[in-house]
Order: C-alpha cells, then structure tokens, then sequence
C-alpha cells in the first residue's frame, strides 16, 4: 500500500520484513532515523526472532555481524561516512570470508573538512572490497533495493551495500509502495548458509591462505561478481513478478535510442537528470540518460551495449578521485575501449552542494557545443579559489585551506582575534 | 507544481510543516515531495524546508529554488537573509505575524513586486493558546491549505491527527481548524 513516509522510515520498514536475526548498528546521521526506527521495532517485538546490539563503533558493528553471519544468521547494520571507514577492516573481512551480510549506506562525503552533507566518497572508498553495491534512484527503489539485496546476498553468499543518498532520500517525505509480509516471504526464502559454525558438524572460518592459494581464493571472489552481473537482472525480473514494479537491475536506461548525448550517474540525481533529459528534448536535442544501479559488479557490457550508438557520455559524479578526477568515468572508458564514444567527467555535488536541473542542461549544451575540459567541476566558486592559490603563493604560513575559504565567503569559521 | 519553501528556525517545526502539507496532499490523491535543507540544526538557528505538490510525478531532488509560496514561521528572519530569493512574481507570501502586512517594513519591496500576495496572520498566538506553546507550523500549514485552496481542510486535519496521535493531535487539529477560519474570513475574503 502505497504510504507517504520518510525514506529512512520505509527502509527500516522494508529491512523489518526481510526477517532479520541479527543487527547490529551503531548510529551517525544521516543513517540515524533507520537504525533507530529498527531498534525500536525489535524491541516492540515487531521483527520475530531478531537481536539488536548496541555496540561501541561500527568497527564492532560489523565484526560482530561477521560472527553472527557465520553462525547463519540473517543480518543487518547501516552507516555512512567516516563510520564506514572506521569500520573498513571488517568491510573486508567480511567480503572476503563471503559472508551474506547487507548493509544501508546512507551516502555522505567523507572529512577532512568535516561535512555531514552527501556525496559518494563514502561508499567509492570500499568499492575494491568485494561487497555489491547497488545505487538507489528514490525511496520506492532504496526499500526494493533492500529486498533484493538480501536475496542477492544470500544466493552469491556475498555482501551487499545499498546506498541512498543521505538527507536526499533518507531524510525526503514521499509516497512509497510499502511491501508486505507475505510478498517478501514469497521472494525471500530462509537463509540457507553455504558455510556455517556449526558443533555438530566442525568447520573453521578464516583460514591464514598463503602465496599458494591466495590468488585463487580472490580469484573465486570476482567470479561471483561476474556471476552477479547475471543474477542481478534475474532477481530484479523476480522481484517485479511478485511486487509488480520493476526496481533494480544493472542499469536504467531513459530516452536512449537515438540519443546522441547520454547522461550517465549514481542514485537520486537521476530524478533531476530526467528532468533536464526532457527540457533538452523538447528544445531538440537528442539525449538520454542511464542510471548505474549496480556499481559493483560493474556492468562494462551492458554498459557498452547501451552506450554503443552515442557520440558522447557525460558522467556526472559525486566523489572525486584526488590526483586523477572521475571514479565512474575511468571505469566507464574502459568498458568503451576501442569504441570513438567521447567520455566526459562532471565532478558535482561534492559535500552535499546541490544539482539543479538549470546545471545539467548547461552542462550538456556546453559539453556538446564546446566540450568540457577534463576533469569538469560543476559550479565551482572559482573567485574564491584563485584567492586563496594566491594568498597560498604569497605567503608561506598562508592557514588552514577550509577556514581561508570560509573567511572569504563571509561564512563561519575565520580566524580567532 | 506547486512549490513551497518554508523558513523558520530550529525548534519552531519548520519540518514537520513540510511533512505536514505532503501528507495533506497525499491524501488528496497528489503527488507531493517535502525534504529539509539539511544543516547542523539546533535551537534558534534558521532552518528552510521545501515540499513540492503536483498531479504528475515528482522527480526533481533540487531545493526549491523559484518558490510559488513562501511560508515564513519567524519574520525576524526578515531582516538576517534573503529570504524572498527566487519567489515567482506571482507568488504567495504567508508570514506569522502579530504585525499586519503594512508594518512589516517592506513597503519598497512590495511596490517592487505588486504582483506577489503578501500575507500575515499570527499562527503562534494560535498555537499559544490551545497549546501553550508558540509552535506557528501547524496554524501556517492551514492557512496554506485556506489561502490557496491546494489542499482540502479535512487532509489537513488528517495529515495533523496521524502526525500528532492523542491529545496532541485533537490540540492541534483545533489549531489548524481555527487558523483556516480565520485566513477565511481575515484574508481570503477581503
């Protein structure tokens, strides 16, 4: 039934029905109102046979997971930000032990400077670990999202992140189609664990492997992400058989026949590029967009397939390599290779800066008129910037970056009298 | 579309403003999309939210930037940003208030903009009374509905009891009942 509910409220909803046995979480905003909202649903006895752990940092969060998924438990935790690199160790661990755990990433830019706001430096910094990661468009995809993932998970017995935008989409009111018990236990079956601690019948979990085998067993990892890239769009097909509404996959494609211009990016920006997609049409121009869904594993043919008849690709990106430019657009050019398909990077929404439908569509006409240069930073204050590289020229003990910039644009945090 | 930004400060419910008048619409079979304009709230401190209301889908994930409706919970804001940034000429401004409109000092900017329907009425005495607490969002968010007829009566008050369960939500709903009233018969039919 459809609900007019807060996405983090909808999630925890959703997770609720996934039948969970083990979460444990440590809050930091803005993946708060999820964990809180579950929390209070496991104590109210609304989510069965389910222990909720309050621990001391997320680091214990997921290894205390890592134990109970090894145990076969069916579990959950979300975070964000410097908690998901806090727990970065165990990020691993658990992907490399394959162990079938889900976790909400609630997107949020990662200090220094310290800043709450959203981008996806977060989840691009584990993108290597071995976890999937699936990218939500709205609200309505993060709750099917969180479905499929744990089946996903559970069948490539491999972690899985689902990453909303934080505030954008964990902290927007909108109506969501809310699932029911008996939809999510007709698509979900009871976790059956490749590998188990289990006394009757003895294994150990988390061998010491050497040169001998090490290779081999990372090997075995990236053959389930190519084995996902096929079992992403089957669990999606599923899924819209029993919940009537097509969520997930590896990519979303919008206007892309014909198009000669794509718009390619990660998440709830998507919502804005369609909207720009259709001003430029209507104004004559021929573009589409697709939406990334599935960043990991990273679908370089249906990408390629998708993109084959374009002229040129705009990724537009919320992170930044520092030193290189795009993360998404490298990855992009090299599902492209050999093909003449032009690859621009737009550096946009760092920190939590905001897109606007105005900003893409300009983007677009001035990539396609004049070409961008590479890397191109959307809406970057460029006064205040050359201010700063000249006073950083001038003077040796020029002070702290963000506290300069901070001064200048008459903001907070300028220099103690 | 309509679009509505609203301004206050922390601990004033600017927030659940938004909610409140997505919810509303919801329920008069709309399409509606609130979101805050995250910062590091705290007491005192200004806070924006934005709800957009259609028929269509909604899939901007922009803050509001060309308002159609301001709806201002704390007119010392007036004076500390620019707070009618954007607003469509024809725009709507409802302003809590125990001053009328020609006392708010913004002769100038109104001459500047005759087009735009600038609006006052106190929602906090309102709120005072049944509530003991000068809270202007629930009073703000029915005058909307009043003002602009883009949201039934009755969905507000649906949208307060589900938000406010209990004697709170009865308070509030009183709340909203007499400030659709009085923006009835005070501004709407002046």
């Amino acid at each position: 039934m459809k609900q007019q509910i807060e996405g983090s409220q909808a999630v925890a909803h959703a997770v609720a029905l996934c039948r969970p046995e083990v979460m444990a979480c440590y809050p930091i905003s803005p993946q708060t109102h999820i964990v809180e909202s579950l929390s209070r649903k496991v104590k109210a006895g609304e989510i069965g046979n389910c222990q909720f752990l309050n621990v001391e940092s997320e680091f214990g969060a997921l290894s205390v997971l890592i134990g109970a998924s090894a145990m076969g438990a069916r579990t959950y935790t979300a975070t964000t930000s410097q908690g998901l690199l806090f727990m970065a160790e165990a990020v691993y661990n658990a992907a490399g032990l394959g162990l079938p755990i889900v976790m909400t990433i609630a997107n949020r830019a990662v200090g220094a400077p310290i800043n709450i706001w959203n981008d996806h430096s977060d989840s691009m910094a584990m993108r290597d670990a071995g976890w999937l990661q699936l990218y939500a468009e709205d609200n309505q995809e993060a709750v099917d999202l969180h479905i499929q993932a744990f089946r996903l998970a559970e069948e490539l017995s491999c972690p899985v992140m689902v990453c909303m935008d934080g505030y954008i989409l964990t902290h927007a009111f909108e109506a969501v189609d809310l699932p029911v018990q008996e939809q999510v236990d007709a698509f979900l079956p009871p976790f059956e664990p490749v590998q188990m601690l289990d006394p009757q019948d003895p294994v150990s979990i988390g061998a010491m492997v050497g040169p001998e085998a090490f290779a081999e067993v990372r090997y075995l990892a990236h053959h389930k992400h190519v084995k996902a890239l096929a079992e992403i769009p089957r669990i999606s097909q599923e899924f819209q058989k029993i919940f009537q509404r097509t969520s997930g996959g590896l990519l979303k494609l919008y206007h892309t026949d014909e198009a000669e211009t794509l718009v390619l990016a990660l998440g709830s920006v998507n919502g804005t590029i369609k909207d720009a997609v259709d001003d430029l049409r209507a104004e004559g121009w021929p573009v589409g967009s697709i939406q990334l869904c599935s960043y990991r594993p990273f679908p370089s043919q249906a990408l390629r397939y998708a993109i084959q008849n374009a002229k040129r690709v705009i990724v537009i990106e919320k992170d930044l390599a520092v030193g290189r430019g795009g993360i998404v657009s490298g990855e992009v050019k090299i599902a492209l290779q050999g093909l003449p398909t032009i690859v621009d990077t737009v550096i946009a929404g760092l920190g939590g800066r905001a897109i606007s439908k105005a900003a893409v569509i300009d983007t677009v006409k001035a990539a396609c008129l004049e070409g961008l240069e590479e890397p191109h930073f959307l809406d970057l204050n460029w006064e205040a910037i050359n201010r700063e590289l000249t006073r950083q020229a001038e003077q040796r003990r020029s002070g702290p970056t963000p506290e300069n910039l901070l001064r200048e644009m008459g903001l907070s945090g300028g220099k103690i009298l | 579309m309509i679009e509505i930004r609203i301004h206050g400060r922390g601990g004033q419910g600017v927030v659940t403003a938004a909610e409140l008048l997505a919810s509303a619409a919801f329920r008069d079979g709309k399409v509606a999309q609130a979101f805050p304009s995250f910062g590091s709230e705290r007491m005192g401190a200004p806070v924006t939210a934005f709800c957009r209301i259609s028929t269509n889908s909604i899939r901007s994930r922009e803050p509001v930037a060309h308002p159609n409706v301001l709806l201002i919970l704390d007119s010392t804001l007036l004076h500390q940003m620019d707070i009618f940034s954007g607003l469509s000429e024809q725009g709507i401004v409802l302003m809590n208030s125990t001053r009328k409109v020609e006392e708010l000092g913004l002769k100038d900017w109104m001459l500047q903009h005759p087009e735009v329907g600038l609006y006052s009425f106190s929602a906090s005495d309102l709120a005072e009374r049944h509530l003991g607490r000068p809270i202007a969002n629930v009073g703000m968010v029915s005058g909307f509905a009043c003002l602009t007829g883009a949201l039934t009566k009755g969905s507000v008050q649906y949208a307060i009891q589900e938000k406010f369960p209990g004697k709170l939500g009865e308070l509030n709903a009183q709340v909203a009942s007499e400030a659709f009233d009085y923006v009835s018969t005070h501004i709407v039919q002046v």
